[in-house]
């Protein structure tokens, strides 16, 4: 930890490459209410470059509320976030994407008059630099540029096999693709940090596996870091690396899957209620 | 010929990106072009030409600004006859000011006051929504034309508030705008105007700035992770949508009734191009075109259909007739196919492309 910090301190090269197992993100005593309900209440807790974070608690805990902050949705009324050795009070949404964070939502926010191709060329947005002249001319730089995006988005379609549905709009897609077209849409933005909340509500247990192996791929493959709201603690106990486990907007509990299991504030608090 | 895709394997995708993907429609553009500059200037009349195909290009191009606005980036804007008076009188002052500019640079120049103007009346965009945002422009609309009717400086202090478009080169001795322009010049050159410009808005709304706007559209929450700036992506198609709006309105006083007075752009402007793009389909460059000519060609065809197979309707009950189509048909594409006929003409080739098998 102290060398991360002297390596900051001493201005390295890249600042922003945080080695593996490392902090890359920290919340400290975060406070987020909304009139009088306090939805988040003095939570800290820390992701480390390259795991997989499951956050996890019954209905109205804070999970996505936290996932909310951490973009730079709801900004907290107390409490700092460090990201990539930067400390502020509060994230912007824009800062946020442009840094490499990338999310999906619990009620699935696609582009729903859009192809499945346009959603996850939007997706690839900040990486497009050409200008609005440019791209009124279009033969040419632009077009040069849209190719370069539409391979990089052809290869994640090839990997979520959804090459079929490739010209649909996705308004018109049954409810697990949709779900399976908003994680390409964060993919095409090659996120240092994914941010995934419970993607695979509502899905079949096919569907499920198919999702849970996507996860684990982009997690391994491209050393995605992944925080990951779910309720089916079958999933969180099989593919996390550690759990946070949040109850009415308090942290109760924070390690690995096994120590979780076992800690009996969360046995009392959640497995032993709701599931 | 059978109209099908299967067999035409695309080996870029650079080809798949192409506007017309499918070989039969890239021929059917160029028949089409082929019509438009060759047919029609053969077998055209003068009515035809000054009543038909100069209002219809000139309405496709204020109907494409208002697509880029409404269809792409989902703000919907009752502001179009405003916009278009602000090119008109933006066109009237730089052509008289400075007689020596080309009519095409007269044309721009005034797209782009009319852009800063839409900018601006877009800044409320940021804050609401909807119906909301749709009063707001209301707001613009009416501010608009009540200045350009209030301050004599825009009309050159002309007593009746008519604004000329004064003679206009287009090169040689060619006129586009006064009396000696002949009605077939003011056609070719609206047609490679206005087909330069739609290219061009098809470009751009199939690139980036495009997806920011539909992105904006559909879900502005999501894009705001992705990285889009609302700010940004509504501001530029307010600015994008007004430049077009502006030159339909400025090639409208100069080049297709050669002078108007503000009133001609009064709120009923605004709800004849809203009227289009919903008829020709939101969000599609093409529906724009087949919106503008569907409202162009449906009073003269009530007019004269009736007449041709011996029905006598009088005058009065004709007009009736014609808001009630009206009527039914925005109510019908507004519930059963807010894509307009750019959609059902999708459709119908969708079919086409897999008749006889349907799945
Ligand atoms: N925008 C908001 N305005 C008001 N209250 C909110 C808002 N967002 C969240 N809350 C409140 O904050 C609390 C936590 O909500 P949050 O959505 O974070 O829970 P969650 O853990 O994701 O629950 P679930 O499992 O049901 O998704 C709830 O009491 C909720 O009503
Ligand atoms: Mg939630």
């Amino acid at each position: 930890m102290a060398e991360a910090d002297a390596m900051n301190a001493a201005g390295a090269v890249e600042p922003r490459d945080v080695p593996s197992g490392e902090t890359v993100l920290r919340l400290s005593d975060i406070e987020l209410g909304f009139g009088g309900v306090k939805a988040i209440n003095k939570v800290s807790f820390e992701v480390r470059k390259g795991e997989i974070l499951a956050i996890i608690g019954p209905n109205g805990a804070g999970k996505s509320s936290m996932l909310n902050v951490i973009n730079g949705f709801y900004k907290p009324q107390l409490g700092s976030i460090t990201f990539k050795g930067e400390t502020m009070r509060a994230m912007q949404p824009h800062h946020a994407a442009k840094n490499g964070i990338a999310r999906t939502f619990q009620n699935i926010a696609l582009f729903k008059g859009m192809s499945t191709l346009d959603n996850l060329m939007t997706g690839r947005m900040l990486k497009m630099k050409r200008n609005a002249f440019w791209q009124a001319l279009y033969w040419g730089p632009a077009q040069r540029e849209e190719l370069v995006h539409r391979e990089a988005v052809e290869r994640i379609i090839d990997f979520l096999e959804i090459q079929a549905i490739r010209r649909t709009p996705v308004g018109r897609l049954p409810y697990g693709l949709q779900k399976r077209v908003e994680l390409g849409r964060a993919l095409a933005m090659e996120p240092d940090i994914l941010l995934l909340d419970e993607p695979m509500a509502g899905m079949n247990v096919e569907e499920k596996e198919d999702m849970c192996r996507f996860v684990l791929e982009v997690n391994q493959e491209f050393g995605t870091t992944i925080v990951l709201i779910e309720h089916d603690m079958g999933v969180v106990m099989d593919i996390s690396d550690r759990v946070v486990v949040l109850d009415h907007g308090v942290k109760i509990a924070d390690g690995t899957p096994d120590q979780v299991r076992a800690d009996q504030r969360v046995i009392d608090a959640y497995l032993g209620v709701s599931h | 010929m059978i109209y099908r895709e299967a067999g035409q394997f695309k080996t870029s995708y650079a080809a798949d990106q192409g506007i017309f993907p499918i070989r039969l429609d890239r021929m059917g553009m160029v028949a089409l072009l082929l019509i438009a500059y060759l047919a029609i200037p053969a077998v055209a009349n003068h009515y035809w030409l000054v009543s038909i195909l100069v209002p219809f290009l000139v309405f496709s191009m204020a109907a494409i600004g208002l697509n880029i606005l409404t269809g792409y980036a989902g703000q919907l804007s009752l502001g179009t006859g405003g916009f278009m008076a602000c090119g008109a009188f933006a066109a009237y002052k730089l052509a008289t000011a400075f007689p020596d500019l080309h009519i095409i640079i007269v044309l721009l120049l005034s797209g782009t006051i009319t852009a800063a103007v839409g900018v601006l009346f877009g800044l409320p965009s940021l804050r609401i929504k909807g119906f909301y945002l749709a009063v707001a422009t209301l707001a613009a609309q009416f501010f608009l034309i009540w200045m350009f009717n209030k301050f004599g400086w825009f009309n050159n202090y002309s007593p009746s508030g008519v604004i000329s478009a004064p003679p206009m080169h287009l090169f040689g001795d060619i006129y586009i705008t006064g009396p000696q322009s002949s009605p077939l010049v003011k056609y070719l050159f609206l047609l490679t105007f206005v087909a330069i410009m739609a290219l061009a808005a098809k470009n751009l709304t199939r690139c980036k700035i495009g997806r920011s706007w539909m992105a904006i559209r559909d879900m502005d929450i999501a894009a705001e992770i992705i990285g889009i700036r609302p700010l940004w992506a509504k501001l530029s198609a307010f600015a994008v949508s007004s430049f077009y709006i502006g030159i339909a309105g400025a090639t409208w006083a100069f080049i297709y009734t050669g002078s108007v007075e503000a009133l001609a752009f009064d709120i009923n402007r605004s709800f004849q191009v809203l009227f289009m793009i919903i008829i020709g389909g939101l969000g599609s460059i093409l529906g724009s075109f087949l919106g503008a000519g569907f409202i162009v060609l449906l009073p003269i065809f009530l007019n004269n259909a009736p007449g041709l197979v011996g029905w006598h309707i009088p005058v009065d009950m004709l007009a009736h007739l014609e808001f009630m189509i009206f009527g039914a048909l925005i109510i019908f594409f507004l519930i059963v196919e807010p894509h307009g006929l750019a959609r059902l003409w999708t459709v119908a080739k969708e079919k086409l492309r897999l008749w006889p098998f349907p799945h």
